[in-house]
């Protein structure tokens, strides 16, 4: 399997505060990486600089062999690459379905293509994916008052929308019911598999990133403090250490 | 009667009645034509700052630059007047989306109250400007050629031409706001930051917008200007105080972000205006004050924005679907 994303010394300072130190660590096309790492130790600021959202101080991000690094978080997401966010963000006063229009992948291919109507595959596909993750009963409802699961769940399904090579999640179970827990992880490994879609998931839960990631990454102090198979990084000491807690 | 059939009786009736109103009430047709231009005024203004969720507080800006373009084109085109006016307005029209293209640039970084700011001092600029440019009559303003005909007929065609425009642009923003640049400028509203990172062109979207909601504008202003007769730099052109204000103010009104909205808005706001002045003189600013603190205090989300609240059924929405 090729590399899909190489992130090689990736340096981000906050005013004094390095949120990023030299991080290294990349994503296989196909696969579904993990991300952990205690609160605060820059998982979210990585994802970040990986979809653009701000300029890093130092190092170079590789995105199907070219360095984006450079480029704007838009141009980005046109070239496949997407996030959701630990604090869901959704188009709160239009109606659910119509943020699933919205996320239709030919709106990144400029203005003329929203005066196109939609075709009825594009229709299709939107109320599948609403059924996929749940929502289809909720569609004509704004989705400012979907409860923040739902909303995240909304996020997701926008997500893939939009027909992404590559999506990075942060966080997608919390604030999930715990009953649905395993439905979304059912539901990430689906997508990865049917939509063919690079996954790579920040993730709190252990339960949820042991079983859904083939290789993790553990940052603490923003560093990179191991990488590999769930098991060799659950059962490193400096893992446990930093992340699980000494014993 | 099916729903559709009642629909075309309605359109036919309220069409029936735009056309029939000059002529059963002919002492109020001029106050029927300012009602055409304040709907203009009231659509274009929601269009940025409903479904955008830009406030602009210097879309009067793009007014006067039509009621200038169009002036000065019938003062040296040398064309006949019909001819002069209607390309005169076309001009105006254009030179008001360019110039909101241009402004775009950089003004609609500006986020929120930002923007809201950068934009109040537009219209006052403009009116400094023009009021001291020679080549556009600088402090004494211009006035407009003569309407080549009788007084009640350039009452009918100003009232019809306005009627005409208000339609237009009620038209244009209703196929607009179907298609999915509709979507996408609610998206912009809703998280600018989110459809950024979807990938829409933002830039571009509001750049549109704000180019589509001059256009209209800087005909309406065209128009304006001969509907007045006379274009003063400060109190008709750049009108920022009235006309500036009055657009936002009836989009609010009517209730922000909706179609019919503005519509409802204009009608209302023109019409108890026009009452003030009638019964109320010498304290009509007054009165249109205390109405302007009541509406934002009862009715925040608007006339259209209250009911849907109520009565969300009525406005298609939809609850859980079972």
């Amino acid at each position: 399997m090729s590399l899909l994303l190489d992130v090689k010394g990736v340096t981000k300072r906050f005013g004094g505060v390095v949120a990023n130190d030299a991080v290294s660590l990349s994503v296989r096309e196909g696969e579904i990486a993990g991300l952990i790492g205690p609160n605060g130790s820059g998982k979210t600021t990585l994802f970040s600089s990986i979809v653009g959202a701000h300029p890093i101080d130092a190092g170079a991000i590789l995105y199907e062999g070219r360095d984006i690094s450079s480029l704007r978080i838009s141009e980005i997401a046109r070239r496949g690459l997407t996030r959701t966010y630990q604090q869901t963000r959704i188009y709160g006063q239009m109606p659910v379905i119509d943020n699933m229009r919205i996320s239709a992948p030919d709106v990144k291919e400029g203005i003329l293509p929203l005066f196109r109507r939609a075709g009825r595959a594009s229709e299709a596909r939107a109320r599948d994916l609403l059924s996929f993750v749940g929502l289809y009963e909720k569609r004509d409802l704004l989705a400012g008052s979907l409860s923040f699961g739902q909303q995240k769940l909304l996020e997701f399904a926008m997500a893939l929308m939009s027909e992404p090579k590559m999506l990075l999640l942060d966080e997608p179970t919390a604030g999930i019911n715990p009953t649905l827990i395993n439905g979304l992880i059912d539901r990430l490994k689906r997508a990865n598999k049917e939509f063919g879609v690079t996954l790579f998931v920040i993730e709190h839960n252990m339960r949820v990133i042991m079983n859904l990631a083939d290789r993790i990454t553990c940052l603490a102090h923003g560093q990179v403090l191991a990488s590999g198979t769930p098991d060799e990084v659950r059962e490193d000491p400096r893992v446990l250490d930093a992340y699980l807690g000494a014993q | 009667m099916s729903r559709s059939a009642a629909r075309y009786a309605a359109i036919g009736g309220a069409g029936l009645l735009v056309l029939a109103a000059p002529f059963l009430a002919p002492a109020f047709v001029t106050q029927f034509t300012f009602l055409w231009l304040m709907i203009v005024f009231a659509l274009t203004w929601d269009l940025m700052g409903g479904q955008l969720g830009y406030n602009s507080f210097g879309n009067i800006l793009f007014f006067g630059i039509g009621a200038y373009a169009c002036a000065v084109f019938q003062r040296d085109s040398g064309l006949g007047y019909y001819e002069a006016l209607a390309l005169g307005a076309a001009l105006g029209g254009v030179l008001a989306a360019a110039a909101a293209a241009f402004l775009g640039l950089g003004i609609l970084g500006l986020r929120g109250h930002y923007f809201a700011i950068g934009t109040l001092g537009l219209g006052i600029a403009a009116g400094e400007i023009a009021g001291g440019w020679d080549y556009v009559g600088a402090g004494s303003g211009m006035t407009v050629p003569l309407f080549p005909g009788a007084l009640e007929l350039r009452s009918l065609f100003f009232y019809f031409t306005l009627a005409a425009l208000a339609l237009a642009t009620f038209l244009t923003l209703r196929w607009l706001y179907g298609t999915r640049f509709g979507l996408a400028l609610n998206a912009v509203r809703d998280d600018e930051d989110k459809a950024e990172a979807m990938g829409l062109y933002t830039a571009r979207l509001k750049t549109a917008a704000w180019s589509l909601s001059a256009f209209f504008l800087g005909i309406s202003g065209a128009l304006a200007g001969n509907l007045i007769g006379f274009i003063d730099p400060r109190d008709v052109a750049f009108a920022g105080a009235t006309y500036g204000v009055w657009m936002v103010l009836m989009a609010i009104l009517g209730g922000k972000g909706t179609l019919w909205g503005p519509v409802i808005g204009a009608a209302v706001f023109h019409i108890t205006q026009e009452i003030f002045w009638t019964y109320l003189l010498g304290w009509q600013r007054v009165a249109l004050g205390l109405l302007i603190v009541a509406i934002v205090v009862f009715f925040p989300q608007g006339i259209l924005g209250t009911l849907r609240e109520k009565f969300p059924g009525r406005f298609g929405s939809k609850a859980e679907v079972q």
